[in-house]
């Protein structure tokens, strides 16, 4: 009956999943900067703050391999999955990680 | 309570050494505050030989950067020399009159390099090789042409240096009074084996030779004067005759002064106060220059100035040269001498020698050349003093062998190792440090261990050391290095082994390599993957379709990313050559994107800094509009052709290298190569297009074409090689492309062309060039590739191509935050 909560989480359809070239990535400005969405090798999406934790690079620009993506500017590998810098660079620096859901083959970005 | 205050004089590598032995021992317990002379941070003054061969950068040998004083609360005064010290009030003095006072002080000043007092020895381009500024002034000098260098002293610097220094590009000479180089660690067989290597890298050798005046000309250095008579011309003379330990300061204070500064064994100078480690110093009547013997001061320093109770009772040395491609080892009484017996060993084909000196049982000294793998393993034995009389058969031969056919486990000795026993001396690595970041960081690769560690990361000395660590900690899952060194971490094969096959397996696609040669990951790395995508496309053009998301991100969108995330754009100017209009068009575009810098590049074009992302095809438009296409500024590919004005307008020129420049380029734009490709022309030997530093470069004179390859202007200077000369520039455009085209089929990714020369050596590029048939094959598979390549990928992308490279998922979110 009381079945009605309100999401907490405000969501926006921002595209399809197939608009994300595999392993590769697609922006999406917002006011606080970039967010990208990454679409892997086994066809999983991740997003995170379009921002390399070491000089803040854009991480949309670079290569995506297995769950992971090279920053383009000094080559620090970024997990998708938790946004920490990778192999000798763990501990050193985080992305946020931004909220993202798949239903029917859209994206939706999440807003807290 | 305020902590004590420590004071250490010197930011060299004693110095800083010796701090990191009292934090790692008692981190809170002092204050800080470094004084050095030097404007700079702690660097590896070792290691300085290999960044004067151009084999290292100055980054590479930082031990401590900034960070490192800001985290341990180190207050460095860098540039600031101490000028007194106030033993009776514990205080320092620098020249300003500023004082600060201690409650312990080290004197880590270490030594001065001697100078002869040579008549002449104060001409301008006569130096010492001590610091960076030397290395500085030596790598200055070796960039003019055909410039001589002597070097004064065969001792391990001296060679170190004039190997440096041939490196470069100079000619080098080193003059040694002794008849044997390096003869305080060589004996005679080893030395003459040292003189025969140096020869081949392009270092002569004049022993027994007395030198007796440096001689000048209008205040330089022009040649040093023999006792014998004999003058050797030089533009740059080196004296690395020896040190002589600091001690100015010392001495002023009125500390016990003999020829260093006196220690005890627990490093305390005759004032309890202060202390002092490294190459300043004199304990029991020995000073050093070695750096084994200064960590070992420091580890008893660190221990004594935290109530420990270590003590320091002298060094065994050993020695290793640092000229790549010569394995030099040494310790001890490798001479022999009365009591000695030797083991000898010589391997004639692989250039070895190895002598293993005995004396009561006991390995008392040894000298390898050529294979000195087994150099710390000796080294070991004779510090322990263990009896080898029961594997005398087998000692000479290395540790792999004496303990396979004695039956032992060849790891059982690292498993013995203290974790405090230190592994890399360069860096202060301990056994502990590195097993313990194996098993907390899943490390399986030498290179992993180096990343976080620094371990082995220096001189690569204890590499093997390294090695076997892993292997105890790991096993079978240590992913040792044998054979060509792997593209990248995702497979064991090198890059010879997967060009060759996918040619011969006709593999067309990344996937299809990946299965093929059994990679070990899904989908490569941001290593393999551009790789593998220029091998198909090299391998297979008009066939294989480029894999984009296997290109860096300036391949992809063609433009070149700035650190702010913008894009630079440089249109193509064919030779150099542009017009009016085409400055017009550029000039628009500047103003109607607002663009802010324009600034002219070395390859004789105009690069826009700083354009937006969304705006490149926009921008590329306009320029296409004019008849500008892509300059391929950021492509491993051909880059640029440079030219100077030749017969069109100089009154030297001997042939049109403006008009052959531009023929080049248009022929060959857009192909793409293992690395970036330049290009020059120049119309005389004046050579005003600067040819002889590019990758392909052609001297014009009267009676042809000059062709020249493998210069570089960059991270490492080369000069070119010159590969054949031609009367026709026909002919020079068909060598030209021919050697792209070798080039193209058998570099390694990323390999530029100087490197690849070296690898496969200059004659046998000369003899495909020179081989009617084998050119014309080169050539033709280069025309057939470019009918594909020589496309302007802006125009495309103007006309929609990968639009989404260019343009946002979605702006529905623009103005709202995230």
């Amino acid at each position: 009956m009381n079945a009605f909560v309100k999401d907490p989480i405000q969501w926006t359809d921002v595209g399809a999943v197939t608009d994300i070239p595999i392993r590769g990535s697609r922006r999406v400005p917002t006011a606080d900067g970039d967010i990208a969405i990454f679409r892997t090798g086994d066809g999983r999406v991740f997003a995170l703050k379009d921002r390399c934790p070491h000089k803040g690079g854009p991480l949309s620009q670079g290569i995506v391999h297995g769950h992971a993506v090279t920053c383009p500017l000094h080559n620090w590998n970024v997990e998708l999955a938790t946004g920490e810098a990778m192999g000798a660079d763990r501990g050193k620096g985080c992305t946020p990680v931004v909220p993202l859901r798949v239903e029917g083959g859209r994206l939706f970005l999440g807003r807290v | 309570m305020a902590k004590e205050k420590l004071v250490v004089i010197g930011n060299g590598m004693a110095g800083c050494r010796a701090v990191q032995e009292v934090l790692k021992r008692d981190p809170g317990r002092y204050e800080i505050a470094i004084f050095g002379a030097e404007p700079r941070v702690n660097y590896d003054r070792i290691m300085l030989s290999p960044v004067l061969a151009g084999e290292k950068s100055f980054a590479d040998i930082v031990i401590n950067d900034e960070a490192w004083y800001r985290d341990n609360g180190i207050t460095l005064h860098a540039g600031l020399a101490v000028h007194e010290i106030d033993v009776a009030r514990r205080l320092i003095r620098v020249a300003s009159g500023q004082a600060w006072s201690y409650d312990r002080l080290i004197l880590a000043t270490g030594s001065d390099p001697i100078r002869l007092p040579l008549p002449g020895s104060d001409l301008a381009g006569v130096v010492t090789f001590r610091d960076l500024d030397d290395v500085e002034a030596m790598t200055a000098a070796s960039a003019i042409p055909d410039s001589r260098a002597v070097v004064i002293g065969g001792g391990l610097l001296g060679i170190e240096a004039a190997y440096g220094l041939a490196r470069r590009g100079m000619k080098a000479t080193v003059v040694h009074l002794m008849d044997v180089l390096m003869e305080r660690q060589l004996d005679a067989s080893a030395g003459f084996l040292l003189t025969e290597a140096m020869l081949a890298r392009g270092v002569e050798t004049v022993l027994e030779a007395q030198s007796e005046e440096i001689v000048g000309e209008g205040g330089r250095v022009k040649g040093l004067k023999l006792k014998d008579g004999r003058v050797l011309p030089c533009d740059l003379l080196v004296m690395s005759v020896g040190i002589r330990p600091n001690t100015t300061l010392a001495k002023a204070a009125g500390l016990e002064v003999g020829r260093g500064v006196v220690v005890d064994d627990q490093m305390q100078t005759s004032d309890p106060n202060v202390f002092a480690v490294g190459e300043c110093v004199e304990h029991r009547g020995q000073c050093y220059g070695l750096v084994a013997p200064i960590w070992e001061m420091c580890r008893t320093l660190g221990e004594t100035l935290t109530a420990g109770s270590g003590a320091y009772e002298g060094s065994v040395l050993s020695t290793r040269l640092k000229v790549s491609g010569v394995d030099v080892f040494s310790a001890g009484k490798f001479g022999g001498g009365e009591g000695c017996e030797d083991i000898v060993f010589r391997d004639a084909g692989r250039g070895v020698y190895k002598r293993i000196v005995l004396e009561g049982g006991k390995v008392a000294g040894a000298v390898l050349f050529g294979d000195a793998a087994d150099g710390g393993w000796y080294f070991d034995l004779m510090k322990s003093g263990e009896d080898v009389r029961g594997f005398r058969e087998t000692l000479v031969f290395g540790q792999a062998a004496t303990e396979g056919l004695r039956g032992l486990d060849p790891s059982a000795a690292v498993a013995a190792m203290a974790d405090t026993a230190e592994v890399c001396g360069c860096n202060g690595v301990c056994k502990g440090e590195i097993t313990g970041a194996i098993a907390a960081q899943g490390l399986t690769t030498l290179e992993g261990v180096r990343a976080v560690t620094k371990a082995s990361a220096s001189c690569g000395t204890c590499t093997p050391l390294v090695e076997k660590l892993l292997k105890l900690s790991i096993g079978d899952a240590f992913q040792e290095q044998k054979g060509p060194k792997p593209v990248c971490g995702c497979t064991h094969r090198g890059h010879d082994e997967v060009r060759g096959r996918l040619v011969t397996e006709e593999l067309k696609s990344i996937p299809a390599v990946m299965q093929a040669l059994e990679w070990t990951t899904p989908d490569g790395c941001a290593s393999c993957r551009p790789a593998l995508n220029y091998y198909l496309v090299c391998a297979w053009p008009g066939d294989y379709r480029d894999d984009k998301q296997s290109r860096f991100v300036n391949e992809r969108v063609h433009a070149n990313i700035q650190k702010d995330g913008t894009y630079s754009v440089v249109p193509r100017m064919w030779g150099g050559v542009t017009s009016s209009d085409e400055l017009r068009a550029i000039a628009d575009v500047v103003d109607k994107f607002d663009i802010p810098t324009v600034k002219v590049t070395g390859g004789q074009r105009i690069d826009l800094l700083g354009v937006k992302k969304d705006d490149l095809p926009a921008v590329w438009a306009d320029l296409n509009a004019a008849g500008l296409v892509s300059g391929h500024a950021y492509a491993k590919g051909l880059r640029t052709v440079k030219t100077c004005v030749g017969t069109d307008w100089c009154r030297f020129g001997t042939q049109d290298s403006t008009g052959l420049g531009v023929r080049l380029e248009k022929f060959m734009w857009g192909s793409w190569s293992p690395a970036k490709v330049k290009l020059a022309v120049s119309g005389c030997p004046r050579n005003c297009a600067e040819a002889t530093c590019k990758d392909i470069g052609v001297i014009c004179v009267d009676s042809g074409y000059e062709i020249h390859v493998g210069g570089a202007a960059g991270l490492h200077i080369r000069g070119t090689e010159l590969l054949t000369k031609v009367a026709s520039e026909d002919e020079a455009v068909w060598a030209i492309c021919a050697v792209m085209q070798m080039y193209r089929e058998d570099g390694w990714y990323l390999e530029r062309i100087y490197k690849w020369m070296d690898r496969v050596g200059l004659d046998a590029i000369r003899a495909a060039v020179e081989d009617p048939d084998t050119r014309k094959g080169l050539y033709d598979r280069f025309s057939y590739s470019q009918r594909f390549y020589r496309i302007d990928p802006w125009a495309e992308r103007v006309a929609g191509r990968d639009s989404h490279e260019f343009n946002p998922l979605s702006r529905r979110m623009e103005f709202e935050p995230a």
